[in-house]
């Protein structure tokens, strides 16, 4: 962003705070990263470490799946950014500023969907939402809260009591409570949790409008085909550490395993000398051959392989290749840094 | 300033009050109502006149300083527990909010209530016996520090209570005890001397008898040792709220 037209500003002792602007960065441009976390720690008392020098940045309008299995530090790192747990040592920045000394900036950016459904039972959709607007210090707009209601699908139910609806409705309210206030990062604590299936994929839905309105999503999550679906990015998370952060398709790149299983016309009892330089298994009694591959090579070797099993007469019926998926990256991650 | 903060944890605090009227406005009502009919009416004509006003009207201060006492730390104490107990708390303490604001708009609400409870009680009063308010501006000035006083004292109490019962241990036990033998209903020139004398720890003798001063000009200690403790007292409790939430006692882990 050019600035030079207020150094004259500058010059005279007038300071102009333009980091709010980045907030306002088009989609896709080249940005600040809009949350820093730099060497977060959390130790609760009682002595548990629920964070260790976690270091994650994200940037302006990506969706971000922080993966983790129970008790990894998932909602005390969320917690932590949105201060409802105090950081025992590190730093979180929004948009440039700290979240202890600018705590009135950085919290108006972000919006909180808790992973429990923790709602004013008693209280109407309508009053509860304006509720939050006005807590996060914004003036009432009836035209927001009603735009916000009608894209939750909860535009009916506005007049309703909130003890009087269904568990997937009440996540729905608190969605609409986060985003009252127009933030520009929604934090998501695990929001598909004891949904069902359609709801789950309205829940995404929701998710991916809201990225398109420019909105950066953080979310936890269980479910990896959750992850797998919707997320840019994924970060692992386990004993408080964060394992890897990186792209979605290059982690199932980098880290997915490739296979190409051969149905065999006849059953081998074991594998010829000749192919004991290729990666084979033989599956199924025999009937099955499965070749694992690099994903990453250039070179998959493939045609080689098929000119050996002519020319050693092993004919085969079909064929077919696999990936491994995000599931199975995650549960060796997680395995491994355990 | 987030003063559309302050507004709406007031507002949602008055709402919920309106949503409970027959419990904040016709049970005083007729809880008051009790009173003068017992002691008014009943057991007052037995007795004399109590420093040159009836009983009926010498009562009334402290019946008034009973309902401020134990509806402000109700109020309050139950304002902040409530959202610690059912989880909704986490949206205050995620929200651009500071300690003074969220103190303004929760005691602020418990506050204004308790002091419309104390005016419908003495407006109940009215129909039952004759009185008067020698100085009004002093009885506000007793009504609303008590009230601001005893809500910080309730949000402190709700802060720190993890069940329903530590919740009301405090006013049953501790401020419903200190109200009744803090002369409310009797004047402590009535006790023998050495009773007398311990009366004088009380601190809510010092409200109720600053409270019946502004009334009747009576009172069993200097008017001005009543105000200025009270207002230490409300100082007192805003320096541990503001502690609390500095340190996160039982709200930030």
């Amino acid at each position: 962003m050019d600035y030079s037209h207020i150094a004259p500003l500058h010059r005279a002792g007038i300071v102009i705070d333009l980091r709010w602007l980045h907030n306002f960065a088009p989609m896709g441009a080249v940005s600040e990263p809009i949350l820093t976390v730099s060497n977060l720690n959390k130790t609760y008392e009682g002595g548990f470490q629920a964070l260790k020098a976690v270091n994650l940045e994200i940037a302006k309008g990506e969706i971000l799946a922080l993966l983790g299995p129970n008790g990894a530090g998932k909602t005390t790192l969320i917690s932590t950014i949105c201060g409802i747990v105090s950081p025992t040592a590190g730093s979180v920045r929004v948009a440039g500023f700290d979240i202890v000394k600018d705590f009135r900036r950085t919290r108006s950016l972000i919006g909180l969907v808790p992973q429990e459904l923790t709602t004013d039972s008693f209280e109407s959709v309508w009053s509860t939402v304006s509720f939050s607007r006005g807590l996060f210090g914004k003036p009432p707009n009836a035209a927001h809260i009603e735009k916000v209601l009608r894209e939750l699908s909860l535009w009916d139910k506005k007049d309703d009591m909130i003890r009087t609806l269904s568990g997937g409705m009440k996540r729905r309210v608190l969605i609409a409570k986060a985003l009252s206030h127009e933030p520009s990062i929604l934090f998501l604590d695990e929001p598909t949790a004891g949904v069902d299936v359609s709801l789950r994929k309205d829940m995404w839905k929701i998710v991916n409008d809201l990225r398109a309105s420019g909105v950066t999503i953080i979310l936890t999550t269980h479910y990896i085909e959750e992850a797998e679906e919707i997320a840019d990015r994924i970060g692992v998370i386990n004993n408080g550490e964060i394992i890897l952060v990186e792209e979605k398709n290059n982690l199932m790149q980098k880290l997915g395993k490739k296979q190409l299983i051969l149905e065999l016309d006849q059953a081998l009892a074991e594998l010829p000398a000749k192919l004991a330089a290729y990666q084979l298994e033989l599956a199924n009694d025999g009937n099955r051959l499965v070749y694992t591959f690099d994903n990453q090579s250039n070179h998959s070797g493939i045609t080689e392989l098929l000119d050996d099993l002519k020319a050693a007469g092993i004919v085969f019926t079909d064929l077919n290749t696999s990936q491994s998926s995000l599931e199975e990256i995650f549960v060796s991650l997680v395995a491994e840094s355990s | 300033m987030n003063i559309y903060g302050i507004l709406a944890i007031y507002k949602f605090e008055m709402a919920r009050t309106k949503r409970t009227l027959l419990q904040s406005i016709v049970a005083p009502v007729i809880t008051t109502s009790l009173y003068f009919i017992v002691f008014g009416a009943a057991i007052g004509s037995r007795i004399q006149q109590v420093e040159g006003v009836s009983y009926g009207a010498f009562i009334v201060p402290g019946l008034i300083m009973l309902n401020l006492l134990t509806h402000s730390i109700s109020n309050a104490s139950f304002a902040i527990y409530f959202p610690k107990f059912v989880g909704t708390v986490y949206e205050m303490l995620s929200a651009p909010i500071s300690t003074l604001e969220v103190v303004l708009g929760y005691v602020g609400a418990a506050a204004t209530k308790s002091i419309l409870l104390g005016l419908i009680i003495l407006i109940t009063a009215s129909f039952f016996i004759e009185m008067r308010i020698a100085h009004p501006f002093i009885m506000l000035a007793f009504v609303v520090l008590t009230a601001v006083s005893f809500s910080l004292l309730g949000f402190i109490l709700g802060i720190w209570a993890d069940n329903f019962e530590k919740l009301s241990v405090v006013p049953m036990l501790v401020i419903t005890p200190l109200v009744f033998l803090g002369g409310s209903f009797y004047s402590t020139d009535m006790l023998p001397a050495f009773w007398q004398s311990i009366s004088l720890l009380n601190p809510v003798l010092y409200l109720v008898s600053g409270l019946r001063w502004s009334f009747y000009e009576i009172s069993e200690v200097n008017v001005w040792i009543s105000l200025i403790s009270i207002t230490a007292f409300m100082l007192a409790c805003f320096s541990v709220v503001v502690m609390m939430f500095k340190t996160g006692y039982k709200l930030r882990s």
